[in-house]
C-alpha cells in the first residue's frame, strides 16, 4: 500500500479547506457563495489545464473537496466536446458529475423519508 | 451622544469577537483531510474491485454522497460541522449535507413542494453555476475548434 | 389616564395590576442557570407535535394556560389577547390563541414583543378599552432556524457574536383591578434605530443603539439615574450588544452597570455554546415571566425597567442587502407595599 498517496490527499484536501475557512471567517461570504466559487473555480482550472496535475497528485485530496465537482464538470465537457461536438457542450457536463448528482437527489428524498430533524442543544 | 454610522461601526468592530481563525482553520484542515483521505482510500477500494479509473471516481463520488447523506440522517454531520466549518462544508459530503438537510427539514410541508421543492435550497446554486460554467467551457472549445464529431 | 412626560415618556396613572405571569421553556434553557425559575420546562422540544411551528404554539399555549390559571381566570374572562412571535404572520401565536374563543391582536416587535405587548396593553386597560388581556410572546429554536438562518441538520457553523434563538415562552395578565402589588407605571415606544448593521449574526450590534436612545429617553423623562431602579433589564442584547449599551452610555456619563441585566446573557451558561447568548421573543419574555417577577413578588426587586429589544429585519431584507434596525420599547413595572 502507497502511504503516500494518503497523505497527499490529506493534505491537500486539507489545505483547500483551511483556505475556505479562511475566506468564511475574514470575509462574511455566506457558505452557499463559497461552495459556488469553488465549483466554478474548479471548471475555469480545468479550463486552463491547472487542475489535472492537482488530481493526478493528490487524488482525493482534489476530487473530493467542490473544486473536484467542477474538474467533473469541465472534463465530462472536453470530452464529449471531442466526442460530439456542440450537443456535448451541453450534455458532457452533466454526464461528467452525473453520480453524484443523482446519488445527492436519490438519498435526499431517501433519507428525508426515514429520519426527522432533531432540536440541537 | 449623537451617534453616526461610521463610529458605531469602529466601535462595534472593536466590542465583537473575531472568529478564533487559527483553531478554525486547523479544524478544516484535519477534518477536511481526513474526509479526503477517507475518499482515497474508498476510490482505491473501487479500484481494487476492478473499476476503471473514471467509473471508480464517480463509484468514490456516490460513495461519499452516501456517507455524508448517512451521517446527516444521524444528526451526527451537524455536530461535526460545528468544530469542522469549512472541513466538512467543502467536501462532496457537505454537498450531500446540504441537500439532504433540507429534504428532511421540509417534509413537514410535503413530500412535493417540501422535500421535492426544497432539496435544492442551498445546492442549487452550485448546480445552476457549475452546469452553466461547464456549458460556457464546451461553447468555448467548440469555438476554438476542438469539437469533433457533429 | 394616560399622561405625558417629558418627551416620550407615558405614565398610566390607574397603574394597571400585573394579576399574573408564566413561563414554559425548552429543554436547553431548562437547563441553563435559569432553569429553576420557570413554571413549565419540556423534556421534548417537539412538544409531541407534527412540525416545529406547532411545537412553539404549544408552549406559548402552555405559558397562556398557565398565566391564566394563576390568575383565577376562566377562558372567557379576557378581553383580548395581544400575542406575537418571530415567524412568518405570527404562526406560532395565531395557532396558540385559534381555539381561545377571545378577540386577538398579533404582535410583531421581533424580540421586543413581550414588551410591545405590555406596552400595547397597559393603555389598552388604562384607556377602558379592555378590563383584563393577556400579552403572550414565544419563540422556538427549530422554527426560527428553519425560516432564518438553515434547516437543522445542516452542517454550518456559527460566529462567536452569534446568538442562539430561545426555545421559551411567556405570558402575563394584565388587569384594571386587582389585589396584587405589581403595577405596570410607565410605558415608553421605541423608534427604530439604524445605524448599518448588516451582519445578522451580530443582532446586539443592531439593537444595542435603540435600547441606548430608549433608555436615555426614558431616564431624561423621568429626570431618574439608574440607581432609582433595581434593575433595568434589556431584552436579548446578549453579551456583545449588552458591552456597547453600556460603553454608549458611559460616553453620556451614565453608569448602567450596578442596576443592569441583560435576558439574553442571563438565560443561558457560558458553558451551553450558545454563542453571544440568547434571543427571539421567548427570550425575554420568558426571562421576565419567570426569575424577574417572581423576584418582584418576592421583594427583591422593586422598581424594574422592562426594555425589549428587537432586530427589524427579514430574510427577505437581509437577502436584499437592507441594513438591520434596532426597536426597543420599555415599560416599568414597580411593586408597591401598600
Amino acid at each position: 500500500m502507497n502511504w503516500m498517496e494518503y497523505f497527499n490527499a490529506f493534505w491537500v484536501g486539507g489545505a483547500i479547506c483551511a483556505i475556505c475557512q479562511i475566506f468564511i471567517d475574514k470575509t462574511k461570504l455566506t457558505p452557499a457563495r463559497i461552495l459556488v466559487s469553488l465549483v466554478v473555480l474548479g471548471v475555469a482550472l480545468q479550463a486552463f489545464g491547472l487542475y489535472q496535475p492537482v488530481v493526478d497528485y493528490a487524488g482525493a485530496g482534489a476530487t473530493v473537496p467542490l473544486l473536484g465537482f467542477g474538474y467533473s464538470l469541465a472534463k465530462g465537457v472536453a470530452k464529449a466536446v471531442a466526442e460530439s461536438g456542440l450537443l456535448g457542450a451541453f450534455t458532457g457536463g452533466v454526464t461528467g458529475a452525473a453520480g453524484g448528482i443523482a446519488a445527492a437527489i436519490v438519498f435526499g428524498c431517501l433519507f428525508a423519508l426515514i429520519a426527522r430533524p432533531k432540536s440541537r442543544s | 451622544m449623537k451617534l453616526d454610522k461610521q463610529s458605531y461601526q469602529r466601535l462595534l468592530e472593536q466590542k465583537s469577537p473575531p472568529s478564533p481563525l487559527p483553531l478554525d482553520c486547523l479544524k478544516a484542515f484535519l477534518f477536511g483531510g481526513a474526509i479526503c483521505t477517507v475518499g482515497e482510500a474508498v476510490s482505491n477500494f473501487w479500484q481494487w474491485r476492478g473499476l476503471e479509473t473514471t467509473d471508480a471516481a464517480a463509484a468514490t463520488s456516490i460513495t461519499m454522497v452516501f456517507l455524508g447523506a448517512l451521517l446527516t440522517c444521524l444528526h451526527l454531520y451537524e455536530k461535526l460541522a460545528k468544530h469542522a466549518g469549512a472541513g466538512t462544508i467543502v467536501p462532496i459530503t457537505g454537498f450531500a449535507n446540504s441537500i439532504v438537510s433540507p429534504a428532511m427539514e421540509f417534509k413537514s410541508e410535503g413530500l412535493v413542494l417540501g422535500v421535492g421543492a426544497k432539496l435544492f435550497v442551498i445546492a442549487g446554486p452550485v448546480l445552476a453555476y457549475g452546469i452553466s460554467a461547464s456549458v460556457i467551457y464546451g461553447l468555448v472549445l467548440m469555438l476554438l475548434g476542438g469539437g469533433g464529431g457533429a | 389616564m394616560i399622561e405625558h412626560i417629558g418627551q416620550r415618556t407615558l405614565y398610566l396613572t390607574g397603574r394597571p395590576y400585573l394579576l399574573s405571569h408564566a413561563s414554559a421553556v425548552g429543554k436547553k434553557e431548562g437547563e441553563g442557570p435559569l432553569g429553576a425559575y420557570f413554571d413549565f420546562v419540556t423534556e421534548d422540544d417537539r412538544m409531541k407535535q407534527k412540525s416545529w411551528e406547532l411545537a412553539e404554539s404549544a408552549l406559548q399555549k402552555t405559558a397562556i394556560h398557565l398565566a391564566i390559571q394563576k390568575a383565577g381566570l376562566h377562558k372567557g374572562d379576557l378581553d383580548v389577547i395581544l400575542a406575537g412571535d418571530l415567524l412568518n404572520q405570527c404562526t406560532g401565536s395565531f395557532l396558540a390563541s385559534v381555539d381561545s374563543d377571545t378577540p386577538y391582536l398579533g404582535q410583531y416587535g421581533a424580540c421586543s414583543t413581550m414588551a410591545q405587548g405590555l406596552a400595547l396593553g397597559g393603555c389598552l386597560v388604562e384607556g377602558g378599552a379592555a378590563r383584563r388581556l393577556l400579552a403572550a410572546a414565544s419563540s422556538h429554536f427549530c422554527s426560527a432556524e428553519r425560516q432564518y438562518r438553515f434547516p437543522l441538520a445542516y452542517g454550518g457553523q456559527r460566529t462567536p457574536t452569534a446568538q442562539w434563538t430561545a426555545t421559551a415562552a411567556g405570558a402575563a395578565v394584565l388587569g384594571a383591578h386587582g389585589t396584587g402589588r405589581i403595577r405596570l407605571t410607565h410605558v415608553l415606544f421605541g423608534k427604530m434605530v439604524e445605524l448599518g448593521v448588516k451582519d445578522a449574526n451580530n443582532m446586539g450590534a443592531a439593537m444595542a443603539p435603540a435600547a441606548y436612545d430608549t433608555i436615555s429617553a426614558l431616564l431624561s423623562d423621568l429626570g431618574a439615574q439608574p440607581t432609582d431602579f433595581d434593575c433595568i433589564v434589556t431584552g436579548d442584547l446578549g453579551h456583545v450588544g449588552a458591552d456597547l449599551l453600556l460603553t454608549l452610555l458611559r460616553t453620556d456619563g451614565i453608569d448602567l452597570s450596578p442596576v443592569y441585566s441583560d435576558c439574553g446573557s442571563l438565560l443561558f451558561g457560558d458553558e451551553q455554546d450558545a454563542h453571544a447568548g440568547g434571543s427571539g421573543c421567548g427570550c425575554s419574555a420568558a426571562v421576565l415571566c419567570g426569575p424577574l417577577l417572581r423576584d418582584m413578588q418576592a421583594g427583591k426587586i422593586r422598581r424594574l425597567v422592562f426594555a425589549g429589544t428587537g432586530a427589524m429585519m427579514s430574510p427577505t431584507s437581509v437577502q436584499q442587502g437592507q441594513p438591520i434596525a434596532g426597536i426597543c420599547h420599555a415599560v416599568v413595572i414597580e411593586r408597591s407595599d401598600a
